[in-house]
This record gives C-alpha cells, structure tokens and sequence, in this order.
C-alpha cells in the first residue's frame, strides 16, 4: 500500500521563533504512527498544520497525492480528536456524531442514520446518543470525539494527546482499546503524545520531535534499542551513562563476586536499594564519580547502602549512538 | 452575623421601598383614578384609563414603539454580533478594544444624541458637505424621522448589545470552533450551528438591554425626531406636562412596563445569569 | 471571516467620528457648519453665560450629593448580599434598572407630588438628588458586588478567627479590598447622575436646573455651537476622569 500522508521539508515559525524546521516524514497507510516528544518540540504545531489550522512557512503537506496547502481545514478530509475533545456543548451525542456527515463534501446520505449507530455500537455509547457533553463522563467525552472523527472516514485519524485529560487508571484501559480500534477500522493514525510508555505501546512507527527538529523515525524496537541521538535515548526511558556509552537499566547488572572477563564491568558503592516487589531498584555509584541505576532481579541477591559491588553490562546491551 | 447584613441591607431597602415600589404604586393607583384640570388624580375610581389604550390612535403608537424598539435592537445585532467577535478574538488588544465600545458609554448620551443633530440637520455637516459637492440641490431631510430616531437609538445602546456578546464570545473554546471546520462545516455553517446557538444567552441579554431602553425612550425620538414622530416615551411625557391627563399617563407607563415585564419573563433563562 | 476586522473597524469609526467632529467644530470661528478657522470663542461664550455655571454648579453638587449616598447605601448592599442573597432586593434592584426612565421619572414625580400634598415639600435639588440616588443605586451595588465575588470569603472568617468581630472585619479586611470597585462604582454612578435628563427634568424645581436640562433646551432651539463647545468639554471631562480612575486601578 501506498503512503497516505508525505510531510515535505515542512517548517513553521511563529514571529521569530522556529516552531517546526524542515521535518520531512511519510506514513503509509494503515499504520499506527506517533510524534513523540516533550511540550514546545512541534508536534502540536505538526498536527495542526496538517489539519489546516495553521499554514506552513515553507514546505508541504500532501495527502493521497493531494497538495494540501492553502485548502481550508474544511477542506481536507483529516480529522482531529481535540485534546479537551472539543464537543459541542449544546449538541446531544448523536448530534455531535453526525456535525461531520452533515457539513462534509457529499453531505448527508441515505446511509448516515446507520453509520451514526454503527459507530456509537462500536464505541459503546448508543445508549448515551442523547446525552448532552456536559452529561458525559471523561471516558465517554473520548469515546463520542473519537465516534465524530471516525464517521467521517477521514484519510488520517489525527489526535492529540486524547488520553491527557483521562484519570490514570482509564489510561490505560482505553490505550488497549485505542490500539483495536484503529486495527478494526484500519484507518491511519497519526498520534501525538509526550508519554513515551503510550508511544511505544500504541505505534507501529514513532517519529521522535526535539526542539522543531526530527531526531529519529523507526519502530518502538528501533528507538528503544537502537537510538541515534542521546535525546531520543533519554526521553523514550532511562539510560545509564558510563564513560560516554548508554545502559538501559534493565540490562545493566549489579552483583557481589567478580564478574567473568567477557563482560564489561566496574566496581562501584550501593547507595540505596529499593525493593519494588518484582525487581530491586539499586542505585550506585562508580568510581569516577557517575552514578548507575540498576533494576536487578530479586533472584541476584540483596544489597545494602556502602556495599561494594561489581556494575556489568553485555556490550549487546550498550546503545550504539 | 444577621444583625451586620440586615443593617447593611436596610439602607437600599429603605431607599427602594420609598423611591421606587411606593411610586410605582402610587401610579397604580393614580392609573384607576380621574384626571384633574389641572393635573393631578382625584376620584372617582374608574377603569377608563385601560380602556382608552385600546383606543386604535395609542395602540398604534406603542406598535409603532415596539418597531421602532425591535429595528433598532436588530440593527444594533448585526452591527454588534460581528463587532464583539472581533473583540473576542483579538487576543492581547482585546482590552484596548473593550475599551473603545464602552468609552462613548460612559460620556454623556446627551451629548451623543446632539452630536447626530449636528451632523444630520439641514444645515447640518452632512448636508453642507453634499451641497458643497454639488451632489444635491436642496438639503436632504435627514433629521426629524423615524430614520433618524433609529440611528440615535443604535448609536446611545450599541454598548449594551456589544458587552453580554462580548462576555458569552469570549469564553467560547477556539477549539469549537475548530472542531467545527475539521468536522467539514464552512465558516457561515460554524456561525450558525455553533456560535450562534452557543451565544444566545448574550444575543438575549443584549437584545433586552437595548430594547427595553429604546421602547421607553424619550429623549431620542424628541430630539431626533421632532413633533413628527410620537412614540410612546413622548406620550407619556406628554400625559403629564402639557394634556395634564396624569392617570392616563400613568397607565401608559404601567402598559410599558407590563411589556417590559413580559419580556423578562419570556426571555431570561436561568443560564443567562451572570451575563445580564 | 476575512472582513471582520473592516468590519469592526467601521464599526469603531461609527461610534467615534460623530464626537469626533462635533468636538473639531467646537473650535470652528463660523456661527454655521462651515469651516472658518480655529477659534476659542464658543468656548469664551460657554464660560461667559451666567446660566450654563450655575447649571453646571448644581450638576456637580446634585452628582457628588447623588454619588456619596448611592455608593455607602449600595456598597452595603453589595456587602450584605454577598453575605446571605435577598431576592426580594435583587428582584426590586433588577427592576430598577430595567424600567424605562421615563417610567421612573412619571413614578417620582407622582410620588413627590402626593409627598408633596400631605407633607409640603417642594420640588427642588433634593428631590433631584432623591431621585439620582435611586436610579444609581443598581450600578453601585452591581459593580460592587462583582468585587466582591472575586474574593475569597475565608479572609473574613480568618479575621475572626483571630479574634476581630464581624464589623472590624469588614472594615479592616473586606472593605479596603474594596476600594477599587467601590470607586469605580462611585464614578459610574457619578457619569450617570450627571448625565441624566429625562429623570432629572420631571422631578427639578426651578431652583435646581442642571446642566444636561440647559443643554437639552439649547439643542432643541436649533444651531448653537455654544453646545458643541459645552459637549466637547463634557465628552473629555468624563474622558479624562475615567483615564483618571483607570490609571488609579492600574496602580
């Protein structure tokens, strides 16, 4: 299959400030894929001007072979879950449901009644249709945004943080459900998001954004373990820096006898251990002052505070930048 | 704790209940009695009164009012609804803006009043300066009609309409409105099926702001329209200086406010609170 | 959408250039709507006419008069409203405001007139006053009680708390709160009350004549640069006061 959305050199600035500088990016369809990146890096920005809210400073967006710029947001058949969802307060449910089937190209047809239900029976929320938004709880607002941006059937799903404003423990529920959705309706994604655990557990593809400026595309395997820049390494989890090479702490070992020669390793002091049940959390620090985190198997032993230890890694293991 | 707020009440409940229910009901009261020669209101108790603003001649003039009222309310819609969604999305101006509509409010509605006799008088600027064009042989007469009345009342209360606007505009989410154009719905469409409806609690406290004024008002038609135009401000005006009918005066104040009354109640929703 | 701002902007132009060239002909040397030169006759006429001062004179006291009373009555009010609501003042305040002034001005005057036929007062400067401290008495608690709803209602009890009886806190804590909203109440009450004609001239005896009534009388005779000159200078009095307050707030 082809690719339906083409980013082109893409750049936006704000007065003087660079929001978004050259970001080129393809995602064909289908797929699954998330910008990831801290507040300010210009995934935002990104979604929205492919959306259409914003125009380009320079560069392009094409989508099914279309050149998008300078066509309106009604325009352009992408659709955005907002992430405060954006319902229409004075409009039930199904009348929220049904604002995109009545004002877009095409227009109302015979079968928009049943497209309307098809998609709340999928959501589960036919039995909220006539609910008012301020009636809805958290969980069900998400469900009737992503019912709205669904119906349309848009070429990009655009959604923007859709899981910020939900209750922790609803998180992770509807990240589970979000994920079936998108391989039931098979509609192409286009996810933002600062969480790197919903990012990696969501996408098919990450684009990870730093400061306006692309750091690294591949898939959640890529990013985690083969990260080509030391922000990509350190914002999609923690790294343990010695003596310039990355360890991810889970494969960063800790133990009490020497080591074999094969592997790599340091002596270093246990400065705290915390047990969290199914691992122990050991903090140390090395020789040369740097301090490793460790998350070691509770089968490896205990370790106290001032305990001299041996700090060892697979070379396998080091993220090669 | 009581004793403090009953105190703090009492003087504003004093002033209402001697300057402003006692009136009201001394009207009432006046309104069922006779006229006297030389003003004032005497027995017998009657309902002749009521009966005489049935009369065609008075019915017609407070139709007349009330379409006056409702021209002037819609004309100050269309002019402020536009307005005070510019102010709304004007961002770190807004203030600036906010600013210029309520400035001309707080200076003198007299003075704003007279500024239109100055320009729409025969030989007022407008004339003067399409005379001097060549663009007209005589002067136009621009001044002492409904027209003219219109245009007074728009200018003294398009404050009023722009404000609540402004207040319900401003807290309406962008992303609404963005919603709405990503949902296919082309800026005339977003007006009317998402701002409009989300607005009317302002587009009904300013409509009553600006029309309860301009129903009762006197000032305006009497400078601006001359003897021409009697609307029902004048009528009542007139009641009580130079026909001397003070009880007929006094119903017609009290069939004003019974519009006035009925609008209220017809009009003001719960959510409107906070906006009026 | 794209007209919006020149639409706005027509709108700004609307509402300014009529008090625009009203004030710029103020300084006109002709008699008639012609431009002759800059001059500061008119203005030399307003200040030379016995009756415009002593119209103004009584403007100003029946304002100051009017303001003071409506803004301790109406902050108060505020006050006590903000403590526990009172409907049947809410409704009345509410009614006040909405009734046609003609409406109000007739009510008054029938009022002071039975006063009148039992009592033996007359009509005159207190009477105005009366009747400038009713209508201004919706403005002021309004305002005022906006204030109060911006704060926190635990800094009064905290003063109880720490030993200050009711009234204390209120004059030690709440009210110096107040002060910003109280004066701007006290200013629009003030532009109100100065402004007002139609009240003003059904209830006046021939002692109190305000300003607004001359130039109403002025007006009505026709061509008179002399009220251009006195509506400029009533357009940037009420201006300048009103920066004034701004500029107070601000600081």
């Amino acid at each position: 299959m082809g690719n339906v959305l083409e980013l082109n050199r893409l750049t936006k600035h704000f007065r003087e400030q660079v929001a978004l500088e050259s970001l080129d990016l393809t995602i064909p369809e289908g797929e699954f894929f998330s910008l990831l990146g801290p507040s300010g890096c210009g995934k935002t920005t990104t979604l929205r001007l492919i959306a259409g809210f914003e125009e380009p400073t320079e560069g392009e967006v094409w989508l099914r072979g279309r050149r998008l710029n300078g066509l309106r947001p009604y325009e352009r058949n992408v659709s955005t879950v907002f992430q405060s969802y954006a319902l229409f307060p004075h409009l039930t449910a199904r009348e929220n449901i049904e604002f995109g089937l009545r004002h877009r190209a095409g227009g109302w047809r015979a079968d928009a009644p049943q497209r309307v239900r098809a998609v709340m029976e999928m959501l589960q929320i036919a039995d909220k249709a006539e609910r008012k938004p301020a009636q809805l709880s958290g969980g069900e607002k998400q469900r009737v945004a992503l019912a709205r941006s669904l119906v349309v059937e848009p070429d990009v799903l655009l959604l923007d943080e859709p899981l910020s404003a939900l209750d922790p423990n609803l998180r992770k529920q509807v990240r589970a459900e979000l994920k079936a959705l998108q391989r039931r309706v098979g509609i192409t994604f286009l996810f933002i998001t600062h969480d790197q655990e919903e990012a990696l557990s969501l996408s098919d593809r990450i684009a990870v954004l730093n400061a306006g400026r692309l750091e690294q595309v591949g898939t959640p395997q890529d990013l985690y373990l083969r990260p080509k820049t030391r922000f990509a390494a350190g914002f999609l989890g923690p790294v343990n820096w010695i003596n310039g090479v990355g360890v991810r702490p889970e494969a960063t070992r800790v133990m009490h006898e020497r080591p074999s020669e094969e592997v790599r390793a340091l002596p270093a002091t246990v400065e705290n251990a915390v047990f969290l049940g199914n691992c122990i959390h050991v903090e140390a620090r090395l020789a040369t002052g740097e301090q490793v985190v460790a998350e070691v198997s509770r089968l490896n032993g205990t370790f106290r505070h001032g305990e001299q230890v041996h700090v060892w890694w697979r070379e396998a293991d080091e993220l090669a930048l | 704790m009581n004793r403090v707020r009953a105190w703090c009440l009492a003087p504003t409940a004093g002033v209402l209940a001697t300057l402003f229910l006692i009136p009201l009901a001394i009207l009432l009261g006046y309104a069922l009695l006779t006229r006297g020669a030389y003003g004032g209101a005497f027995p017998p108790w009657t309902f002749e009164n009521w009966q005489r603003l049935a009369d065609p001649l008075y019915l017609g003039i407070l139709g007349r009012s009330v379409a006056v009222a409702l021209v002037s309310t819609a004309i100050c819609l269309v002019l402020g609804f536009p307005l005070a969604l510019f102010i709304a999305r004007a961002g770190r101006r807004k203030h600036l803006y906010l600013y210029l509509v309520i400035l001309p409010f707080w200076t003198s509605f007299l003075v704003r009043t007279y500024a239109w006799m100055f320009l729409l008088r025969d030989t007022g600027l407008i004339n003067e300066a399409l005379l001097a064009l060549g663009l007209i042989e005589e002067p136009l007469p621009l001044l002492y009609n409904y027209g003219a009345v219109i245009l007074g009342l728009v200018y003294g209360y398009l404050p009023f309409m722009v404000l609540p606007l402004y207040a319900t505009l401003e807290r309406l989410d962008p992303a609404l409105l963005e919603a709405a154009a990503d949902l296919g719905a082309r800026p005339w469409q977003t007006l009317r099926r998402v701002v409009a409806p989300l607005s009317m609690p302002g587009i009904r406290a300013g409509s009553l702001l600006v029309f309860i004024p301009c129903l009762g008002a006197y000032l305006t038609p009497d400078l601006l329209g001359g003897g021409k135009t009697i609307l029902v401000g004048t009528l009542i005006q007139n009641q009580f200086t130079n026909a001397r009918d003070w009880p007929f005066g006094a119903a017609l104040s009290l069939g004003v406010m019974a519009v006035v009354m009925a609008l209220l109640m017809g009009l003001i929703r719960r959510q409107d609170e906070g906006v009026l | 959408m794209r007209l919006l701002p020149w639409y706005a902007a027509a709108v700004f132009v609307f509402l300014h250039l009529p008090l625009l060239v009203l004030a710029v002909f103020s300084f006109n040397e002709s008699r008639f709507t012609v431009w002759e030169g800059w001059s500061l006759r008119w203005y030399r006429a307003a200040f030379g006419d016995a009756q415009l001062i002593e119209a103004t004179w009584n403007s100003l006291l029946i304002g100051a008069a009017a303001t003071a009373l409506a803004t301790a009555a109406g902050t108060l009010c505020a006050y006590g409203l903000w403590k526990r609501a009172s409907r049947w003042i809410s409704t009345s305040l509410s009614l006040s405001l909405v009734t046609p002034e003609i409406v109000m001005g007739i009510a008054l005057l029938a009022f002071f007139q039975w006063v009148f036929r039992y009592l033996g007062v007359r009509l005159g400067m207190h009477t105005v006053i009366l009747a400038h401290l009713m209508f201004c008495l919706a403005y002021v608690v309004i305002v005022v009680l906006a204030r109060l709803r911006t704060m926190d209602r635990t800094l009064e009890e905290a003063a109880q708390d720490l030993g200050a009886t009711e009234w204390q806190a209120f004059w030690r804590v709440t009210l110096p709160a107040l002060v910003p909203g109280i004066g701007a109440a006290a200013l629009l009450a003030f532009t109100i009350s100065f402004d007002d004609y139609v009240i003003t001239s059904l209830v006046a005896g021939v002692d109190s004549e305000t300003l607004p009534m001359v130039l109403y009388a002025m007006a009505r005779r026709g061509a008179n640069p002399v009220v251009n000159a006195i509506s400029t200078l009533i357009v940037f009095g009420l201006g300048l006061l009103i920066v004034a307050a701004e500029r107070m707030r601000e600081t």
